[in-house]
């Protein structure tokens, strides 16, 4: 076959209340396809009641080299609850 | 879901030594690599090599399960099996994925499949011949599979580590499965009995040597283990595998095919007899009784599926063409 | 006995339709549809096994699912000759999984107001498979129907070698004698209405056949049944009695 069948990344919903999360991915050729088929392969045990299907090609990524400029600033520690000091007679807060 | 010692894999890399004191180091927190990372090429080619083998192995193993589909004695026996080897094709999809987040695609691994450069596991080139066979490949072929494959949850390769969870949560009723078939027969007819007797015979030692060579003998071995996508030697899963299957065929009274079985006191584990190298190398190597039909039959189904493949990406190119064309024909 | 009869020509079409999808494991031209095939295989067969079971109660002789299924020839069997026609290529699959079920489909919502509550169970589960079925094989036969030459031949070559046996699917026959069943022609309305949606998009005609084809419900059946059977049961009727 001269084309290659396009790769789809599947999301899948547990249940209602939850986000849908990443469970795999499987190739389609259209994204009519690719639900059924995230249908067929990724929800055989009741894994859950809705279905997001992205193609791969279609997703940015950070880039790994740059983690530690994304990822790993100078420590703001005010953004955390426990920079600010308040007596413990004020109850939780 | 079936996985064997890799064979054959090359694991040089020629990364500066600091670099790879540092992947070492990252393997040795236990932090998991992900796709984008920076990883030697070694580690790179030795998880493309060992997850695609692993994903072949269930496309091919689709087949001599397939092959009693249609004759499953029984409607519940039918149901059951269609959905055990449904699950296998479901393995192979999952795995295929992981490695083509490593640079390969499915289509360049199904090409090295059909033309025979990728091995898969050797088991899936001896015939099934009987029933029983259903229910001895789901007691000790998954049944090793899975000693194999519990370890790769906690492989250090992210992808790999998450799809085996996948493939191990729908794996656990494979083998209870099989030991279900097995037990029927061997508490039925005399003729059931002899039936699953010779099925456990032919099957036995291919069995065993699912979890490749001897330590001795695996020479890839070390460096896999390092990098941790390996948790245990060949030998020391071939151990727990036996030792779990001695008392699991007692309690049927079936016979496994090995005179020098025997409790070892001091070990804690069974000893068994020496295992036939020349015939695990020979299969491997492609030499076993199906190889050349089960490569034959993946590569009859590929090539019969072209057309519809082909019509499926025309038919896609069309519509997305129309939906184009379609806001502009409204304006 | 006339419900007996009746369940027993429903099963039959479930449980050859099963087989024939069954054959595609493992052999489907792609990896997504190897897990497709079985999924559909698995409805079908599954709601063969409820009919069976009960058609085994209706008759009270101790007859079970494995009796029915096993232990009846070609000549016993009551099925379409649609669902026993061979999987020839994907076309050919697609097109007969979305005639029966656009039939099957409002058959089975016709029959979630039975009396019988039974039926009423089966036909709830069968109907969500059935419209699931309607979809998955309805958009291949699209794909294949508007896709390139020679798919749009082999869809094309499929409507011409199936159509003899569409007339089969309306037919009077055991069911409707019964009345917690529904009427099967009474559901050729939406059949066709369901066809012709998917061929608008496809591309395809529907003819009906001059001359249809007739007399699975009597028994009468092409030779492929026979050989299906005696692959389907050689095990279990080569083990009188046996349990599995």
């Amino acid at each position: 076959m001269s084309g290659e069948v396009p790769l789809w990344e599947v999301f899948i919903r547990p249940r209602n209340g939850l986000a849908h999360k990443h469970v795999g991915s499987l190739h389609a050729t259209d994204e009519v396809m690719a639900l059924q088929a995230a249908r067929d392969v990724y929800t055989r045990r009741g894994e859950g009641n809705s279905i997001w299907v992205v193609a791969s090609s279609a997703i940015t990524a950070s880039d790994p080299d740059q983690a530690g400029e994304n990822f790993e600033p100078g420590e703001k520690i005010y953004r955390h609850p426990t920079f600010y000091e308040i007596p413990d007679e004020v109850g939780h807060m | 879901m079936y996985s064997q010692g890799l064979i054959g894999a090359d694991g040089r890399s020629e990364e500066t030594p600091e670099f790879l004191a540092a992947f070492q180091a990252r393997v040795d927190a236990e932090t998991k690599i992900e796709p984008n990372d920076d990883m030697p090429e070694g580690y790179r080619r030795t998880l493309v090599r060992q997850i695609g083998q692993h994903a072949h192995s269930e496309i091919v193993g689709m087949l001599p399960e397939g092959n009693w589909i249609t004759r499953a004695p029984s409607l519940r026996r039918k149901a059951a099996l269609l959905a055990k080897v449904q699950d296998e094709g479901g393995h192979g999809l999952y795995l295929y994925s992981a490695a083509e987040t490593l640079g390969v695609t499915r289509k360049q691994m199904t090409e090295e499949l059909l033309d025979g450069r990728a091995k898969y596991s050797s088991i899936f080139n001896y015939p099934t011949l009987s029933w029983a066979d259903i229910g001895i490949i789901g007691w000790l072929v998954d049944g090793a599979a899975i000693m194999n494959q519990i370890p790769l949850c906690r492989c250090s390769y992210g992808p790999y580590a998450r799809a085996m969870i996948r493939v191990c949560k729908e794996e656990s009723f494979h083998q209870r499965q099989g030991y279900e078939i097995v037990m029927k027969l061997a508490q039925g007819t005399a003729e059931q009995k002899a039936m699953v007797q010779d099925a456990l015979n032919r099957w036995w030692w291919p069995s065993i040597m699912m979890f490749g060579p001897h330590d001795a003998d695996s020479q890839h071995s070390d460096q896999s283990m390092a990098w941790k996508i390996k948790r245990f030697t060949n030998d020391e899963l071939r151990q727990k595998f036996i030792d779990a299957t001695v008392p699991q065929a007692e309690y049927l009274d079936l016979t496994l095919p090995d005179p020098d079985l025997k409790w070892n006191e001091e070990k804690g584990g069974y000893d068994h007899g020496p295992i036939d190298w020349d015939e695990f190398w020979r299969v491997v190597k492609g030499f076993g009784p199906m190889a050349k039909d089960r490569v034959k039959a993946r590569k009859k189904a590929w090539d019969d599926g072209e057309w519809v493949r082909e019509a499926a990406l025309a038919h896609a190119e069309k519509r997305k063409a129309r939906a184009q064309a379609a806001p502009m024909a409204a304006e | 006995m006339a419900l007996f009869d009746a369940l027993l020509e429903l099963a039959d079409d479930h449980l050859v339709l099963g087989h024939r999808v069954s054959e595609w494991c493992g052999y489907a031209p792609m990896l997504e549809e190897d897990l497709a095939m079985p999924n559909m295989a698995l409805d079908v067969i599954g709601t063969a096994r409820s009919l069976y079971d009960y058609a085994g109660k209706v008759e009270g002789t101790g007859r079970d699912e494995d009796d029915l299924a096993y232990l009846r020839g070609e000549r016993e069997y009551r099925n379409l000759l649609l669902v026993e026609r061979p999987n020839e290529d994907f076309a050919h699959t697609m097109l007969r999984q979305l005639y029966f079920a656009a039939f099957m489909h409002p058959y089975w919502t016709a029959a979630l107001t039975s009396q019988d509550e039974t039926i009423q169970g089966i036909a709830g589960k069968a109907v969500k498979e059935m419209a699931y079925h309607i979809r998955h094989a309805g958009e291949w036969v699209v794909r294949l129907g508007d896709g390139t030459e020679e798919s749009a031949r082999r869809m094309a070559d499929a409507v011409q070698s199936l159509s003899i046996y569409v007339g089969e699917l309306f037919e009077e026959g055991a069911a409707e004698e019964v009345d917690v069943l529904p009427s099967r022609a009474a559901v050729r309305d939406e059949w066709l209405a369901t066809v012709q949606r998917v061929f608008d998009e496809a591309g395809l005609t529907f003819e009906d056949s001059k001359f249809p084809q007739t007399g699975g419900r009597s028994g009468i059946h092409g030779e492929g049944l026979g050989h299906m059977l005696a692959e389907m049961q050689s095990v279990h009727r080569a083990h009188p009695g046996a349990t599995w």
